[in-house]
């Protein structure tokens, strides 16, 4: 069998995995659902007259930050707990001990990873749209689908270069909510900080969250013209993907590190 | 000759200033069953996951079925079953799915029921792997070694934990593989376990190999051990020496020794009791080369 093919089994299993412990999977799908809600709760949901006059419930400005943190969480997060849990538990070894071509093994789970952080968009998207009149995209969903890509796949090799610092399994939460929660308030995720100090603008133009951010909001806002795709911010994301995947390529540990 | 399955020669392994292994030479011919036996810290997982490809070592020559296994090539791979001491799996697949799935990985693997049958997991099939016991988990760790329909397989420590009836059955797969012909190569605490199934094994002491060779040729000119119990206040006869609430007499010509110990005991008309009469088993020569102030002067 082909390597491909072998990473396709892979997510074939992975996913059989995923749906048997269904506690996991419920918060999983539960946790963008509860910041729809929340957000809901705590901005409501006018409508709000954009020009060319149409009107649009506001719940559509915030899908976007929603979108971001669900691909992070599947992508960055889950990987890379995943990752670690599994090189603790041996079962990282035990795969390298087999013919499975290391490349297979990764790009199945980050393929399964993806497959659900997509599945998390189309249904927070369509719960915004059923229940809070959410507006969906049509002339920039290629934009948005383009943008869904390159940011699961940035992430995921985040996800791969931060395994390369954390010690063991019980260091995992701590130390990937530590690299990833203070950019979510940083980067207009949780919540907007419209005309920010210099120096933290600065900052948080660093990381990849508030690109992520902006690149999904122009592909999903009805306020945009054009494409909606903003190269830059994709680039940028992209970068520190590449960046990710070299750190990972190179540092990477099949075992538990002593 | 039987052609060999691991050629080892000169293997050396430090770690920083610790020399772990310190120039060991090793042949497995195929279809064995090699065990590797030592004190904790001896270096016995250094050299087996040099074997197994997963640690690079410092000198020497190592060839497992023709490859080097620092290479890893899939071709090795391919070949090789590896039990490790402890090693996850998904929990939520079933019995048969992550032997499936592990089979997946190999050109030519072992049919499935063939693989579950072997480590005597038929009933538990279609079970959680988070529903099996201990020992039962350490079948599925042998059983996805086996997937593969490997010519080696590599067991650290296969029945650690286990309880007497559970050995046993392992004991029975092991040596059920044997006649598939495959080699294995095995690591123990239990030289019970080794002298009952190896067919040559290695008694390894601080890096070093202290002794090699069959169990029965490890054992031989060995002395014979004999034991009694006397009734109080019974002076021992000569050439006993005390060993616990019992006597023992270490002998060289077992035959006439104990013919004259019995002969003593029945002209007085004292009972023996306990008489046991044993070779030196694998044990005592381990003790001897590892603790070699309890067991060198018996």
């Amino acid at each position: 069998m082909s390597g491909l093919a072998l990473a396709l089994r892979q997510v074939r299993y992975e996913n059989l995995a995923f749906w048997r412990n269904p506690a996991a999977a419920f918060f999983t799908f539960a946790f963008p659902l509860m910041f729809l809600v929340i957000f809901n709760l705590a901005f409501g949901n006018e409508l709000i007259r954009i020009e060319g006059g149409r009107t649009v419930r506001f719940s559509t400005f915030i899908i976007p930050a929603i979108i971001t943190l669900s691909i992070v969480n599947t992508q960055y997060t889950n990987i890379a707990m995943r990752i670690v849990f599994g090189r603790d538990g041996g079962l990282l070894k035990r795969v390298r001990g087999t013919p499975l071509p290391a490349w297979s093994f990764v790009l199945g789970t980050i393929a399964h990873a993806t497959l659900l952080g997509l599945l998390l968009v189309v249904i927070t998207i369509a719960a915004g749209a059923l229940f809070y009149g959410v507006d969906v995209p049509t002339t920039t969903l290629p934009a948005l689908v383009v943008t869904l890509i390159v940011a699961a796949a940035g992430y995921s090799a985040l996800g791969l270069a931060i395994t390369t610092v954390i010690p063991n399994a019980d260091a995992a939460p701590a130390i990937v909510n530590f690299s990833i929660l203070p950019l979510y308030f940083l980067s207009n995720v949780f919540i907007r900080i419209e005309d920010p100090p210099a120096w933290l603008d600065f900052i948080r133009e660093l990381f990849p969250i508030i690109h992520t951010v902006r690149a999904v909001e122009a592909a999903f806002s009805p306020l945009t013209s054009g494409s909606g795709l903003r190269l830059g911010d994709l680039a940028f994301i992209a970068l520190w993907g590449v960046a990710g995947a070299v750190i990972a390529a190179r540092f990477f540990s099949w075992e538990p590190r002593l | 000759m039987t052609p060999t399955a691991i050629r080892v020669r000169g293997l050396r392994k430090s770690y920083g200033e610790l020399e772990a292994v310190k120039g060991i030479d090793l042949d497995v011919a195929e279809g064995r069953v090699f065990a590797l036996l030592g004190p904790n810290g001896a270096g016995k997982t250094t050299i087996v996951e040099i074997l197994e490809g997963y640690r690079n070592r410092s000198a020497g020559e190592v060839s497992v079925l023709g490859s080097d296994p620092r290479d890893a090539e899939a071709s090795f791979r391919r070949r090789v079953g590896i039990v490790l001491q402890s090693t996850g799996v998904e929990p939520y697949l079933t019995v048969s799915e992550l032997i499936e799935q592990f089979r997946g990985y190999y050109p030519d693997p072992r049919p499935l029921d063939e693989t579950i049958e072997l480590v005597g997991l038929t009933a538990k099939r279609n079970d959680r792997v988070k529903r099996l016991s201990g020992g039962q988990q350490r079948r599925l760790d042998v059983a996805l070694g086996l997937a593969g329909n490997p010519d080696l397989l590599f067991l650290d420590e296969p029945t650690t934990g286990f309880d007497p009836g559970a050995r046993r059955d392992a004991w029975q797969m092991i040596r059920n593989l044997r006649e598939l012909g495959v080699t294995v190569f095995l690591t123990t605490h239990y030289m019970d376990e080794a002298q009952s199934l190896a067919d040559e094994v290695a008694i390894l002491v601080d890096g070093r190999i202290a002794a090699q060779g069959p169990p029965a040729i490890l054992t031989s000119g060995k002395q014979t051990r004999i034991r009694f119990r006397l009734p109080e206040g019974t002076p021992p006869p000569g050439g006993s020496t005390v060993a616990g609430d019992a006597f023992e007499i270490h002998a060289d010509e077992p035959t006439r020794e104990l013919h004259e110990l019995t002969s003593w005991a029945v002209e007085r008309g004292v009972e023996l009791d306990q008489l046991t009469v044993s070779h030196a088993s694998l044990e005592d020569v381990y003790l001897e080369l590892t603790q070699p102030e309890n067991g060198g002067g018996r």
